[in-house]
């Protein structure tokens, strides 16, 4: 009897939203994600820093491990680091050349997460987007040669480090 | 000045022998030592550091605040803050005025968390947020803050900042968040890389304008130059009287 009261409800929509004109494609699944390209491989045989499969199951189990590890031991390796995600997955800018963040449907988080309705709190602190931040440093910044050449001039010691960059640099005379 | 930790001296002099074997004299005046001083980026951090800074506050100068602003261009705070008021916006360090109120000579030096060896924030911290690295920088793990902030309160050098908005566009080595309490990291992301050769962003602020105010270095490695600097000259601790035994030391107060 119920099976019967369904089939004719189910005739009577169908034949309604004939009659409304509403398409009947409004009825199928949310679409899947259009999961943006990352910017380069890990390595030729591996796209990501872990296979595929493993990291869209796992990354928040690598990126939490990776939180820790950074933040109390300051252990900072390079391959689960969250810096290294956004920097590989996420362009600077969108299409229309704005920001991207994380509230931009395109950027490569949101774009899975909105899907899953999974909230991502990452970026509440972190930079939802590559920013460059070697621009003051003194080993790697044209601007701040005086800090680098400073303690040669004072007679001090230069370290091998330094050393190995200024003849780099072709400034050691 | 008060050193509370004890050193074990034939450790010591073992260390002294070993650095004095790995230096190496490549040209007058320049010599070839403190190789390998960064540690490699998957080991973790060791108490046989304890990073320090020495302000000779001499060479300080009155209204240059140019460490402060070498502070927020590297960690990225007080610009994007616009909806807190004035006593709400962080303040990772600061400039402060010390005044003789019965000669009126002033002085100027800049605050910023000491990275006591005993500090008061971490002793109160209910969650375990505020912490101190063995190699003696002291953080909040602002993964686990609460904002609770009575950290702010137990800090004696008022160093702490809470961010009372929503922020946007931080930059990836200073990661800060509405709701979460914050303070000076000694530069940590430049020690892990650096080591010995890092330079606070302060320090290197204040180089640049000529001052060289701050001297960056192992408060336990006796021929780093803060270590020789603090045997030569000495240093002055603020609140010495609190034992907490602070790593940043100041001269000429």
């Amino acid at each position: 009897m119920a099976v019967m009261y369904n089939y004719v409800r189910s005739l009577i929509l169908l034949a309604g939203m004939a009659l409304l004109g509403l398409p009947l494609v409004a009825q199928s699944e949310t679409p899947l994600p259009v999961i943006p390209e990352a910017s380069s491989r890990f390595s030729a045989e591996q796209a990501c820093v872990e296979p595929t499969e493993e990291m869209r199951k796992n990354h928040m189990n690598y990126i939490l491990h990776q939180r820790d590890e950074t933040m109390h031991k300051g252990i900072r390796t390079r391959q689960h680091s969250l810096e290294e995600c956004i920097n590989c997955h996420v362009p600077v800018e969108d299409k229309d050349g704005q920001p991207m963040r994380i509230t931009n449907k395109d950027h490569f988080c949101s774009s899975c997460h909105t899907y899953a309705a999974v909230k991502v709190d990452c970026f509440q602190c972190h930079a939802d987007r590559p920013v460059k931040t070697t621009a003051f440093h003194p080993l790697t910044s044209q601007a701040s040669e005086k800090t680098a050449f400073h303690h040669s001039d004072a007679g001090e010691t230069v370290s091998a480090d330094t050393l190995e960059v200024l003849a780099e640099e072709g400034k050691l005379q | 000045m008060t050193h509370k930790s004890e050193i074990n001296s034939s450790r010591r002099q073992f260390l002294n022998g070993s650095a004095i074997a790995a230096g190496l004299a490549i040209a007058p005046g320049v010599m070839l030592h403190q190789v390998a001083q960064a540690k490699p980026a998957d080991q973790a951090v060791t108490s046989d550091k304890r990073w320090g800074m020495l302000i000779d506050t001499n060479k300080c100068s009155k209204g240059c605040d140019a460490c402060v602003r070498g502070c927020q261009t590297e960690n990225g705070w007080g610009e994007n803050e616009t909806k807190s008021g004035p006593n709400q916006v962080a303040q990772w360090i600061r400039k402060v005025e010390l005044r003789d109120t019965s000669t009126g000579f002033t002085k100027s030096l800049p605050l910023m968390c000491q990275h006591c060896e005993h500090p008061p924030c971490v002793d109160v911290c209910p969650t375990g947020a505020s912490f101190k690295r063995a190699d003696g920088i002291v953080l909040v793990d602002k993964h686990i803050c609460i904002g609770c902030r009575y950290c702010m309160m137990a800090c004696p050098y008022k160093a702490r900042s809470f961010i009372h908005e929503d922020l946007q566009d931080q930059l990836p080595v200073a990661p800060r968040g509405k709701g979460t309490v914050e303070s000076c990291t000694l530069c940590v992301h430049r020690v892990d890389k650096d080591g010995e050769n890092a330079i606070p962003a302060c320090a290197e602020a204040c180089n640049a304008e000529g001052h060289e105010a701050f001297v960056f270095g192992d408060l336990k490695n006796p021929n780093s130059r803060i270590s020789q600097e603090l045997a030569k000259h000495g240093g002055t601790q603020i609140r010495a009287d609190l034992g907490l035994n602070v790593g940043i030391r100041y001269r000429g107060i």
